[in-house]
């Protein structure tokens, strides 16, 4: 990459993109993908793009048009400033007004915590993507347009329609992966800021992804699912997975609707059902090889755990989780169980916590604890030999950094996968990098987003599977099994494989971990994992 | 004109603790806001706060009492203020200049306090001090005073000549920053000048602060411009106390929160009608006023009717 500006004043100067994608001067990858050539290349964007978007760095994910006019430059700046400005109330913002604040007043500026981030660091160091590059651009904004504070201590900017355009979408260059907090000796939290800006966005300026809102959360709150799924249809994809797996395993497989007073609401990823199937059928599969009294609701968004507000919106997020919570209050069942998806995970179980009361307060739990719980209590008989290949396994943030899950995959591996065939990346648990796919990115793809996304976000997440497996062999036949317990790390690991041939050429597989659970289930036919590319 | 650096002083402790008490108001009476914890969580029992793990690895973890390690808490927070221990971890350039600056710093509010408690000490019992101890005391304050004062400074220096050279920063770095860092040079060179030139054994200063402590304002003995040091050392500390809490060198308090309040704030709502659910219904209850089409806050509507309204394509 390199810089045409790196100010921070920079972002409300010149025409044109503020970087420039330089993969020469990235840090290359382990083998087998030292070799440049073994990049693909970078797909550049369209004059049309350029003509149509601001553009920020050669790549594009909002799509906020070029003002025609003036008046349209400074409606666009009036908005943001109305929004900023709600931002810092109590009633529009109660939901992260005290870390938004601790942020915004105690960042030492010390960059810290761009040596954490996965994103300046492959960039190959681009001033752009530090975590506190936009903090601070939001943070002089508010200082002197908002509060009319002096420059002299808080730093100057000006505030421009290229200000805001480009602030938003720069927004969208982080994963909210929250590595950057943790490594600050203050306590600010730039991923926390991120989210604010992109909350600015869309509550008050109507301004998001397709992805997150048309196409994903809208699509859930009305159909009942980002997939587009309805019930009826969701309910008959449910039954083909169910002849499916049942064929594959040699034995009935059902999985239960709408069941009122069972004890367990499973609630997985819509994507699940549409993309990966085999998971589906796999937590059905052990759960009634288990004897849980479980059942899936067909109910508005209830089927689908997925909360794209988590990543932009605290209303939409609001509006999801409490059609979770009805839902199994309608069944009144004992608990919520969140199938393997990370932020559906964070959403119900940690975020909604302080938006859910009275009858709607159901408890809620993570799926691993229970998996650990079944595979170690021996009701279920394994066979570890089944899985005798490399397995290594991804955290995903939403589970381990900002949950603290982490010992309950890691047992349940221990017992079904041989011990020496177990490969830990590193860092892992809390301290693990984001898969490339956080925030939402995973199901985004416009204009060049996705080359951008392999080349630059997920590019830390590969060199990691890489110096994991660096002792295996790295033919086509020597399958490699990346466990990856979540969807949209799934989606995002999916789609690096792909752009990088890393199946085809490498023998590089990815999975859940219910795959390879089932796939060690000593009463099932052997085989359950296909290594057939999903 | 010898009362000047006493009422001086007095001033600055009263703003010091004004503001201080206002920031940790400021920030314990904001609104509940949503779960945002960050692992590792630092009172987690041991065996689990090792790899960062929590309560929500457990099945049914509302049911099990929780386990919350006050001993954790205190290392991680201890290690954390003493030895900035996140910073040495993650940026060790910046921790061989900040650490010096704020460890400098302790032990001067060490000195500090250590003259006063042996001013109050002496109060009630003379002899004491008159004694052994007292000569302990006197070789600790001095140990702290010069250690700390020369710590800080140059502390102070390597921050300053960091903001200002390393292009990282620089860019980062407001003209406030470059005076506040400036003003500690400024202040603990005075200081640190006066007790090297006319005041080597502290008692000029052991004075001051005994005079500060039982209010009994003499006039230091010495020369006109042993005077004169004297007072430039207290009015530059003071002023240096009233900038402090003004400004986002406050994080001492701040801090408290971030971690308290935020990243290891990880207390569950567990009960239906719990504790939690009515702050809950509280905030809730707030009206909304953003403005985007799929919410349309018309200041009146509340978070509880935007997030109930069924929504349409």
């Amino acid at each position: 990459m390199t810089a045409v500006t790196t100010t921070v004043q920079g972002i409300a100067r010149g025409d044109g993109p503020l970087a420039h994608i330089d993969t020469a001067k990235q840090p290359p990858l382990p083998p087998p993908y030292d070799k440049p050539e073994e990049e693909p290349p970078l797909k550049p964007l369209t004059d049309k793009a350029h003509e149509t978007y601001e553009v920020l760095d050669d790549t594009i994910v909002v799509n906020i048009r070029k003002p025609k006019d003036k008046q349209e430059e400074q409606e666009l700046v009036k908005k943001f400033l109305s929004g900023l400005e709600k931002l810092f109330t109590k009633e529009n913002n109660w939901t992260f007004l005290q870390p938004l604040m601790m942020s915004m007043e105690h960042c030492a500026k010390c960059q810290t915590c761009n040596e954490s981030c996965h994103i300046y660091e492959e960039s190959g160091r681009n001033p752009l993507y530090r975590p506190t590059y936009r903090s601070e651009v939001l943070r002089r904004i508010y200082y002197k347009y908002i509060k009319k504070g002096s420059t002299w201590v808080h730093g100057d900017i000006d505030l421009n329609w290229k200000t805001v355009s480009r602030l938003i979408e720069l927004a969208y260059r982080c994963n909210l992966c929250r590595r950057c907090a943790q490594t600050c000796p203050i306590g600010a939290d730039n991923g926390l800021m991120a989210r604010e800006i992109r909350k600015i966005a869309s509550q008050e300026m109507g301004i998001y992804t397709k992805e997150l809102h048309d196409n994903g959360s809208m699509l859930q709150l009305t159909v009942g699912s980002s997939t587009g799924m309805n019930s009826l249809v969701v309910k008959d994809n449910v039954e083909f997975i169910e002849e499916d797996t049942s064929e594959k395993l040699g034995f009935e497989v059902k999985i239960p609707w709408d069941r009122q007073g069972a004890d367990i609401l499973l609630i997985h990823n819509a994507g699940e059902i549409m993309a990966w199937p085999e998971n589906v059928g796999a937590f059905a599969a052990i759960f009634n090889a288990a004897g849980l009294s479980w059942t899936m609701s067909s109910d508005l968004a209830a089927y689908d755990g997925i909360n794209y507000g988590v990543f932009y919106d605290d209303v939409q997020f609001a509006r999801t989780a409490l059609l979770h919570a009805k839902a199994a209050a309608k069944l009144k069942v004992k608990k919520i169980v969140l199938g393997e998806c990370g932020h559906a995970h964070k959403a119900l179980t940690v975020i909604a916590d302080r938006v859910l009361t009275g009858e709607l307060n159901i408890p809620r739990e993570s799926c691993m604890p229970l998996l650990r719980d079944i595979v170690v209590s021996g009701k279920v008989k394994f066979d570890k030999s089944r899985n005798d290949f490399p397995v290594t396994l991804h955290d995903p943030c939403n589970l381990t950094r900002l949950m603290g899950v982490i010992a309950p995959q890691r047992e349940v591996l221990q017992h079904i996968v041989p011990k020496e065939r177990f490969r830990e990346m590193e860092p892992h648990g809390c301290h693990n990098y984001c898969c490339g796919g956080g925030s939402g990115f995973a199901i985004m793809s416009g204009h060049n987003f996705g080359d951008w996304r392999h080349h630059l976000l997920g590019r830390r997440k590969l060199r990691q599977i890489l110096e994991a497996f660096a002792n295996e062999p790295m033919g086509p036949e020597d399958y490699k099994y990346i466990c990856a317990p979540c969807s949209n790390c799934k989606g995002q690991i999916r789609d690096m494989i792909e752009y990088y041939d890393a199946f085809e050429k490498h023998g590089l597989y990815y999975s859940g971990l219910v795959e390879l659970i089932v796939n060690a289930m000593a009463d099932a036919q052997p085989g359950f994992i296909d290594w057939e590319w999903h | 004109m010898e009362l000047i650096p006493y009422v001086v002083a007095y001033v600055a402790l009263g703003v010091f603790l004004i503001v201080c008490i206002a920031r940790f108001f400021m920030w314990s009476s904001m609104p509940m806001h949503v779960r945002w914890e960050l692992y590792p969580v630092a009172h987690e029992p041991a065996h689990r706060s090792k790899y960062g793990g929590s309560y929500l690895e457990d099945v049914d973890w509302w049911k099990k009492p929780r386990e919350r390690s006050l001993i954790g808490e205190i290392k991680a927070m201890g290690a954390e203020i003493l030895f900035l221990v996140a910073l040495k971890e993650h940026n060790r350039k910046m921790w061989w200049v900040s650490f010096p600056f704020h460890f400098g710093l302790y032990l001067v509010i060490g000195c500090t306090a250590l003259m006063a408690g042996s001013a109050v000490l002496g109060a009630i019992s003379p002899s004491i001090i008159a004694g052994g101890f007292g000569s302990f005391l006197r070789v600790a304050i001095m140990g702290c005073g010069y250690s700390g004062l020369g710590l800080s400074l140059l502390g102070a220096l390597g921050l300053l000549s960091r903001r200002l050279l390393d292009p990282d920063l620089r860019d980062f770095t407001s003209p406030a920053d470059i005076f506040n860092l400036a003003f500690f040079v400024i202040a603990f060179g005075v200081t640190l000048a006066n007790l090297l030139l006319f005041d080597r054994d502290f008692s000029r200063s052991f004075g001051f602060v005994d005079g500060l402590v039982t209010f009994n304002m003499v006039a230091l003995p010495g020369t006109l411009v042993q005077g004169w040091m004297t007072t430039a050392s207290v009015v530059l500390l003071s002023a240096l106390a009233v900038v402090i809490p003004m400004t986002h060198m406050s994080h001492f308090i701040g801090k408290y929160f971030a971690y308290h309040s935020i990243r290891w704030n990880d207390t569950p709502n567990v009960l239906q009608g719990g504790p939690q659910e009515k702050p809950i219904q509280q905030v809730l209850g707030y009206p909304v006023s953003w403005a985007a089409p799929h919410i349309k806050g018309d200041g009146k509507k509340t978070w509880a009717d935007v997030a109930t309204e069924e929504q349409s394509k």
